[in-house]
């Protein structure tokens, strides 16, 4: 590649022809602070003008997240004159700000404080009308808040990079301008998902997930016996949360954390992917038996279910009918646990911590309750279990690694703990496929093909003489691949994986914010490899397992023997399976 | 899209044919259906939405920042005030307030009748006749504040 001589504060470097002036001055050791940049050009818009310099050839300032570094450039960064502007850009955003710092759930990761800090900004430099404001509260998953919006756009590039088609948006003009989707509406009046990736990128406190901490609390001061079961995405994150490095499984000190701030008992949800495995395989192997709907596509992505039953209510039979392991978990926690230890099912509280905000809308839904009762009662995301690790004087880092609760249920295999990641779940499913298929395990317990981070994955297997073939995508933009072959009868697959989030749960909506600028620690290219760390934290747990296929797994075996019967019997179609419909994009005012 | 019509949803779809070829359809079948069809309400950016595969969010977006486009049907008479500078300091803003005293609608607004629209413009380039009032394409020159019940009640005769 063509290099270029460029100056920055009068000191000569070389750097990559084409490069912005800000990703030349990273490259160099200068941190030049910024709101719209996001992610290597995700979000580019040069809209918050907090990056401005002074370089040569240019009039006036520039703005260095857009303007392209030239031959023989030199580039200031610490002028008066530019110190003086990037201060004034940030005090012009504080002006329009909501300016509740101290109770805003954001505050630690906020960029619009720490470019504040930045940059010196002052208070009260500019008083005068501010936009009005709309707070969207209405969705059990995200929050919208416009008095807090900078308007970088990140939240748009993410919704439409993730998804193809973009919900939210810019509206309006000029001072009136504010990000929301169409008609400023609810996100549970448009064609919203509520995956939460817009939250993950948002920089201020604008986006946030619902809290359902304040109903937890209610719930343990009312007595009930609050039971608590964690993703698995989760221990991959957690440790996040407390400084620690990207990709640290936390598994051990998560589940003393969870004792510790009263739980009843803390189960691991992998026990209920193991159970989704079960079921799921069997309905798989019924439909092509039976000559059912194929393909069948999982259905433990709330984010995903909501796009089908969104965009594609004509596909919803090939959607497995399986509840997703946590709200298999709370069935079985409700309606089979609760009367073994001798607990009113009533009076048991089931908390899910999740990486999702999706899952906050998913124990909502009518078809997830059981004879009037909903599986799960509260959602947590990794985030405000950090949140409640924190104000609860525990000190994270410190604590010893305990073992999960599991007595009666609650073991599980390496097959549980890879759901958390794309093409885990299509893993976990192929190993326990191929043994009821033929009596034995495949030979080779991992299956490299479907690992990995391609927007779409694809394998065959061979299973007594019969080809298998199957399909991973994440995000809804690859998804929306496969699911028009569905629709237009060319699909050559027999099961389909599909997740949410780019990356899967991992990178759910729910996970800690992955910024540069708070992880100085970290590797240059973090934005580039934590999802592929993360994921190395599950795929490790997974190897560390002694059983490692769901069928193994002796609570399972347990479960059914002396309560379900066979899998898909009609006890598991009552607690595990689930059902759907088609919904309109806008609901009607 | 329940509230289309058969013509509505044929209208619309010819407009977006009409720019089938083009790479960036969307400023003109915009253009196209608010002449068209009148105004451009969600059910209509929903139906765009499927024919472009342009988000209906992005639509919206372009719909709201132009004030060219609606959300909704204009009146009969489209009162445009101009509020450009030469217009401003003529005391364009009284023969707007003026207007929006005797429609009982505030700018943006059309009145229940469905008779008037009342929209304020910026420059429309007539500085020489300051204050403009554009109705219907029709130019009202040096408009006084006195004469607008007037202008007002004309217009109703002729409807």
């Amino acid at each position: 590649m063509a290099l270029v001589n460029i100056k920055i504060e009068g000191v000569p470097y070389q750097v990559e022809e084409g490069l912005t002036i800000l990703e030349a001055a990273k490259k160099c050791g200068y941190e030049i602070p910024t709101l719209c940049a996001f992610n290597h050009g995700e979000c580019n818009k040069g809209s918050c003008r907090v990056c401005l310099v002074e370089a040569t050839g240019a009039r006036g300032l520039v703005a260095s997240c857009v303007y392209p570094i030239n031959e023989g450039m030199e580039i200031t960064i610490s002028s008066p004159k530019a110190v003086a502007a990037r201060r004034a850009s940030v005090e012009l955003l504080l002006s329009n700000h909501s300016m509740l710092c101290q109770t805003c759930e954001k505050n630690e990761k906020c960029e619009l404080l720490h470019v504040a800090r930045l940059t010196g900004a002052r208070d009260n430099m500019f008083k005068g009308t501010k936009t009005a404001v709309t707070v969207d509260e209405i969705s059990p998953s995200i929050v919208r808040d416009t008095s807090k919006c900078v308007l970088c756009g990140r939240c748009v590039a993410r919704c439409s990079n993730a998804h193809g088609n973009g919900v939210i948006g810019f509206q309006n003009r000029g001072f009136k301008t504010i990000i929301g989707p169409a008609e400023n509406r609810s996100f549970t009046e448009s064609p919203c998902i509520l995956c939460g990736q817009c939250v993950n990128v948002c920089p201020t406190g604008a986006l946030m997930e619902k809290s359902e901490i304040q109903k937890v609390d209610a719930a343990m001061k009312a007595g009930k016996y609050v039971v608590v079961q964690t993703a698995p995405a989760v221990r991959a994150a957690l440790g996040e949360e407390f400084g620690m490095k990207i990709g640290t499984p936390v598994t051990g000190k998560m589940v003393a954390a969870l004792k510790r701030l009263g739980f009843k008992k803390v189960f691991d949800t992998n026990y209920a992917a193991d159970l989704t495995i079960m079921e799921e395989a069997t309905e798989l192997l019924g439909r092509i038996k039976n000559g059912g709907a194929l393909p069948m596509i999982t259905s433990c992505s709330p984010g995903w279910v909501n796009y089908a039953e969104i965009y594609y209510g004509d596909c919803l039979d090939h959607i497995s009918s399986c509840k997703s392991p946590h709200e298999m978990m709370g069935a079985i926690l409700k309606h089979y646990y609760a009367a073994k230890i001798g607990v009113a099912a009533e009076d048991m509280y089931v908390v899910s911590i999740m990486p999702c905000t999706a899952k906050k809308y998913e124990k909502e839904r009518d078809a997830l309750k059981t004879n009037g009762l909903a599986d799960v009662d509260a959602v947590l995301t990794t985030r405000e279990l950090g949140k409640l690790i924190k104000r609860s004087g525990i000190n994270f880092t410190k604590l010893p690694d305990e073992e999960f609760d599991n007595d009666i249920i609650g073991e599980y295999t390496g097959a549980g703990v890879i759901f958390g990641v794309t093409g885990g779940v299509m893993e976990a499913a192929l190993r326990t496929a191929y043994y009821v298929l033929t009596g034995k395990e495949h030979e080779a317990v991992k299956f490299e093909a479907v690992r990995g981070f391609d927007g779409i994955k694809e394998a065959s297997i061979e299973v007594n003489g019969m080809t298998v073939n199957v399909a991973i995508a994440h995000g809804m933009k690859n998804a929306k691949v496969l699911l028009d072959e569905i629709r237009a009868g060319t699909s050559k697959y027999h099961f389909i994986e599909i997740m949410g989030c780019p990356g899967g749960c991992i990178n759910g909506g729910g996970q800690p914010y992955v910024r540069e600028c708070f992880l100085p620690n970290e590797d240059a290219d973090i934005m580039d490899t934590y999802k592929e760390k993360r994921a190395a934290a599950l795929y490790s747990e997974d190897e560390r397992q002694v059983l490692r296929q769901s069928h193994n797994n002796p609570q399972i075996k347990a479960l059914y023997d002396e309560f379900l019967g066979e899998p898909n019997s009609h006890k598991a179609h009552e607690l595990l399976h689930t059902h759907y419909g088609a919904r309109v994009p806008f609901v009607e005012k | 899209m329940a509230h289309l019509s058969e013509a509505a949803v044929a209208q619309i779809t010819a407009i977006c044919d009409r720019y089938a070829d083009e790479k960036t359809p969307l400023m003109m079948i915009l253009s196209d259906i608010q002449k068209e069809y009148g105004y451009i309400p969600l059910e209509v950016q929903e139906l765009v939405s499927k024919k472009t595969g342009i988000s209906v969010s992005e639509i919206y977006g372009v719909v709201t920042f132009y004030s060219f486009f609606s959300l909704k049907p204009k009146g009969k008479y489209v009162v445009g005030v101009c509020l450009g500078t030469a217009c401003y300091v003529k005391g364009a803003q009284q023969v707007i307030d003026k207007f929006s005293e005797l429609l009982g609608v505030a700018p943006g607004e059309t009145t229940e009748d469905g008779m008037f629209t009342l929209d304020a413009l910026r420059c429309i380039g007539a500085c020489g006749i300051a204050p403009a009032v554009s109705i219907n394409g029709k130019v009202y020159p040096k408009v006084e504040v006195s004469g607008i019940a007037k202008i007002i009640e004309d217009l109703r005769n002729q409807a």
